[in-house]
């Protein structure tokens, strides 16, 4: 019999088309291949949370190989001296295992919290971004709806996570959740008894915290983001407005190659930012909380902090109780499910609210620049500026203590400051922003200031302006239309200087010549560079 | 082998032999709706002096990211990583490992971005985005194909009032059997225990056979007048089986030692407060440690000013006024426990909390 010959280089070509005949994949591949994404640094903030998220997938899954989600309580054996003999949970005792007796099991388990919280920053910037440039309008409406659930969501995850070792400062947060549940009216003490199975704490609350932390809440968070994603690349990328860029293209480059190369190598980046802080900076060090005693606490208790706002909202709360007749409404209900409920609530049907008011239906895929939309702005900057007092006010007690201040100052402070700072803020900054688009229109009026100052023939002094584009007959400039994006300012940003020398060590590549009107020559070769010295 | 144009309009015929792969590619991004631009190499010249010096580079992060993974594995491996007390070398573990694989990932990472972005062609490519819905009669289409499904069933329904009234009785307790498990499985009756979980503690006697509960310290052992110095205070607990575990959370009291003139004012006003009357013994006063807040321990007892106060969320109470709150979000006092001492001479409660414990709720009397 006569052996057949393989012939190898053929082989790929052989089973692409064995896969097209079945799956007819050829076209969609195409398409996914040739997608053009536009670039710009803000695009990356989102991707930040993504590989994050992954980063958090990958060592979670280790921590779930050693940990035990058990509340039974049990005598410590381990490796940590300090506590040995300590009557804690197994939830707790499997945590010190983890960080002492598994061999780079604390290097996993401080990657994990960072990543976790570079997750939620990294969230709170993207939308931030998505925010001030407006790239939740129309139609994009619902990605952003899906993105403050995914904010949500990610403070569930993070709380859960670090309610799991069941340690001293852990089990506080627990015994806050189980108030904030008993402070809902009607049916608190109901909600409380059925999530932790009886009085606090329970014997169940770890394990339901637990299924909750690796199940359910990064499934859901899986679902929503694949939905976030697979929006983002049917709706295909905002981009910024700029020269060739229109409402209906997208300018930039092709996934492949330099695209998705450029991913995977921002991903590696990241992963290796994580590893890096993982390594060397201290994060939860559990074994020196000691185990959840529910008469043990210590000062500086501070939760995570995408979580610091909500306590600092409840320090900041007077104690204001509301009764109905044999009833009463406690004051951390308000801060605590009415301000976190509608903290995360009321921003999703922000893109509707925004279309509503300026009648805006069309559809947008060019951002605008923030300083473009003062009153966007100004909001933005009122909605931070609560986040941030409130999330200070979640510290106010380490604040008091190192700067030697009143406690009872910083609560004052941070109450008169949540109401007082954010309408500056939002004066402030749209003042800002009808700054910087009157001096665009201005440049673009009048030209770029040189910095020359001539003093006329009648004694005037005057200075000279480059014009941006034509003149008129006196010479004066024909005003531009505002094009929604950078207005060149400076004299070498419209090409009066040689662009700066690129390289870190040594030049990558010559400078380029300084453009040179035909009218007026160089007057002696080329001007060398000269260092400038105080004359020593 | 006939040749099937899908694109009629194509001006390139791709089986053409003499089409550059590049050409080819050109033609894919023209079919997506994709104008490239410019791609064009960053360097004069194949081969030039800059692209060999860039690619070199990119090998050197390449060979770093490869000593960083060693690295990492040689620390693994081999480094102490048992902890010891005091200073040892196991102290560098952690950091050696974030180390060594931060350098590897790094390593990969800017070899990839450098590659990407030194050594690929620049590129700008325009696609066409189309912002229109769905084409011609689409949304007419399919509106009315679903309005046709909602029809035929629902004017089934509107004709046969039998089917209605099926559907309604029928298949609706489905809906909540499959939700019946996990409510009723999961509800909590927080009221059924007797005595009631949320006005009890364990120093309520049905716990201790009707006998008044002795205060006791963490270790179980009983407290007597004289352990507490003048002006001190201590962490009790209940003195039944398992008293000062988390079974107990709502238990901790805080029992203070008065000085004799605080003690004085102390009790003139917890004599003329009914719940708190002859809640003192001698000098000494016992309040829950439980904030009525949020539930943390309100344990930071300033001697001089004779204020307790929350860690979490600052809240603070006046000891001699009733542990009434003074400052912060809590707007309930600091529960006072009956204080006795027993024949044998150790603390004792002489009944449980008369107000409720912990953290504030809806139906609190």
């Amino acid at each position: 019999m006569k052996r057949r010959k393989v012939d190898l280089a053929q082989a790929p070509v052989t089973f692409a088309r064995g896969v097209d005949e079945r799956y007819k994949a050829a076209t969609p591949l195409r398409g996914l291949l040739n997608k053009v994404f536009p670039d710009h640094w803000s695009f990356l903030l989102g991707e930040i949370a993504l590989f994050s998220f992954v980063i958090l997938l990958l060592t979670g899954v280790f921590l779930t190989l050693f940990f035990d989600p058990s509340m039974q309580e049990t005598a410590y054996q381990g490796a940590y001296p300090a506590l040995r003999g300590t009557e804690m949970s197994q939830a707790y005792a499997s945590s010190l295992h983890i960080s002492f007796e598994v061999r780079g099991g604390l290097f996993m388990r401080q990657m994990h919290h960072w990543a976790a919280l570079l997750f939620m920053a990294s969230i709170v910037v993207h939308m931030a971004r998505i925010f001030f440039t407006g790239a939740f309008r129309k139609p994009r409406e619902a990605n952003w709806a899906i993105g403050v659930v995914l904010f949500l969501l990610g403070f569930l995850a993070g709380f859960t996570g670090y309610s799991l070792p069941d340690d001293g400062l852990s089990g506080t947060g627990l015994r806050i959740a189980s108030a904030i549940m008993l402070s809902i009216p009607v049916a608190g003490t109901w909600i409380s008894a059925s999530i932790f199975g009886g009085e606090f704490p329970g014997h169940l609350i770890i394990g339901r915290f637990y299924i909750a932390h690796v199940l359910l809440i990064p499934g859901g968070l899986l679902a929503l983001i694949s939905v976030h994603l697979g929006l983002v690349f049917a709706q295909k990328h905002t981009q910024w407005p700029g020269p060739m860029r229109t409402n209906t293209n997208v300018v930039g480059e092709r996934m492949f190659p330099r695209y998705a190369l450029k991913q995977g190598g921002f991903f590696m980046a990241v992963f290796g930012t994580v590893a890096l802080m993982a390594g060397l900076f201290q994060i939860n060090p559990i074994w020196l909380f000691g185990p959840y005693r529910a008469s043990e606490v210590s000062s500086a208790s501070q939760p995570d902090w995408y979580v610091m706002f909500m306590d600092g909202l409840v320090r900041l709360m007077p104690n204001w109780q509301i009764y109905i007749g044999d009833y009463s409404i406690p004051p951390l209900f308000w801060p605590a499910v009415v301000g976190l409920g509608a903290l995360t609530t009321v921003p999703m049907f922000y893109p509707w609210i925004e279309a509503r008011r300026l009648k805006d239906k069309r559809i947008h895929n060019l951002l605008q620049r923030p300083r473009d939309n003062p009153e966007r702005v100004g909001i933005g900057a009122m909605a931070f500026t609560f986040f941030l007092v409130a999330t200070l006010s979640g510290g106010n007690d380490v604040i008091a203590d190192k700067f030697h201040i009143s406690l009872n100052a910083m609560t004052w402070a941070g109450r008169i400051g949540l109401l007082i700072l954010p309408p500056l803020a939002y004066y402030v900054s749209v003042r800002i922003c009808l700054g910087l688009q009157q001096h665009d229109r201005e440049v673009l009026a009048h030209g770029v200031e040189t910095g020359i100052i001539r003093r006329l023939p009648n004694g005037q002094f005057i200075e000279v302006h480059q014009p941006l584009g034509p003149v008129d007959d006196h010479g004066h400039p024909i005003p531009l239309e505002y094009g929604g994006w950078v207005v060149p300012k400076k004299m070498n940003r419209v090409g009066a200087l040689a662009p700066a020398i690129k390289g870190f060590f040594f030049p990558v590549e010559l400078p380029a010549e300084a453009p040179v009107s035909p009218a007026v020559p160089p007057l002696a070769g080329k001007p060398e560079r000269e260092e400038i010295t105080t004359g020593n | 082998m006939t040749t099937v144009h899908d694109e009629p309009d194509s001006p390139v015929d791709v089986n053409d032999p003499r089409l550059s792969r590049f050409e080819i590619v050109k033609e894919g991004a023209r079919r997506d709706e994709i104008e490239i631009v410019t791609y064009e190499s960053q360097f004069h010249g194949h081969n030039s002096k800059a692209e060999k010096r860039v690619a070199r580079n990119i090998a050197l992060l390449f060979l770093i990211a490869g000593a960083g993974g060693f690295a990492f594995l040689g620390f693994y491996i081999w480094w102490p990583w048992r902890f010891e007390l005091g200073t040892a070398m196991s102290d560098y573990y952690t950091p050696l490992l974030g180390i060594s694989l931060a350098v590897a990932l790094f390593g990969v990472g800017f070899g990839i971005l450098a590659w990407a972005k030194k050594l690929l062609p620049h590129e700008v490519s325009i696609q066409q985005r189309h912002n229109d819905p769905s084409p011609g009669d689409e949304q007419l289409i399919t509106g009315q194909t679903m309005a046709f499904v909602a029809e035929e069933l629902g004017q089934g329904i509107q004709r046969r009032p039998l089917l209605k009234g099926a559907i309604a009785v029928g298949l609706a307790p489905i809906g909540l059997a499959a939700a019946a498990p996990l409510i009723g499985g999961l509800i909590e009756n927080p009221h059924k225990a007797d005595p009631p979980m949320m006005f009890s503690t364990g120093f309520n006697q049905k716990f201790n056979d009707g006998k008044p509960v002795r205060l006791t310290r963490d270790d179980g052992s009983p407290i007597r007048p004289e352990d507490v110095s003048t002006g001190g205070q201590m962490t009790v607990f209940p003195g039944i089986p398992g008293g000062a575990t988390n079974e107990w959370a709502d238990s901790p009291t805080l029992l203070i030692h008065l000085r004799p003139d605080d003690a004085e004012v102390t009790r003139q006003n917890a004599d003329a407060d009914r719940r708190n009357k002859d809640s003192m013994w001698g000098d000494y006063v016992a309040y829950s440690k439980i904030c009525t807040h949020a539930g943390c321990p309100a344990s930071l007892y300033e001697q001089q000013t004779n204020r307790l106060l929350c860690p979490c969320h600052q809240s603070q109470f006046m000891i001699t006024k009733n542990a009434q709150p003074i400052f912060g979000p809590a707007t309930r006092r600091l529960p006072m426990l009956p204080l006795g001492v027993d024949e044998e001479g150790f603390f004792v409660a002489k009944s449980d909390y008369k107000d409720t414990v912990g953290p504030d709720f809806w139906e609190r009397p």
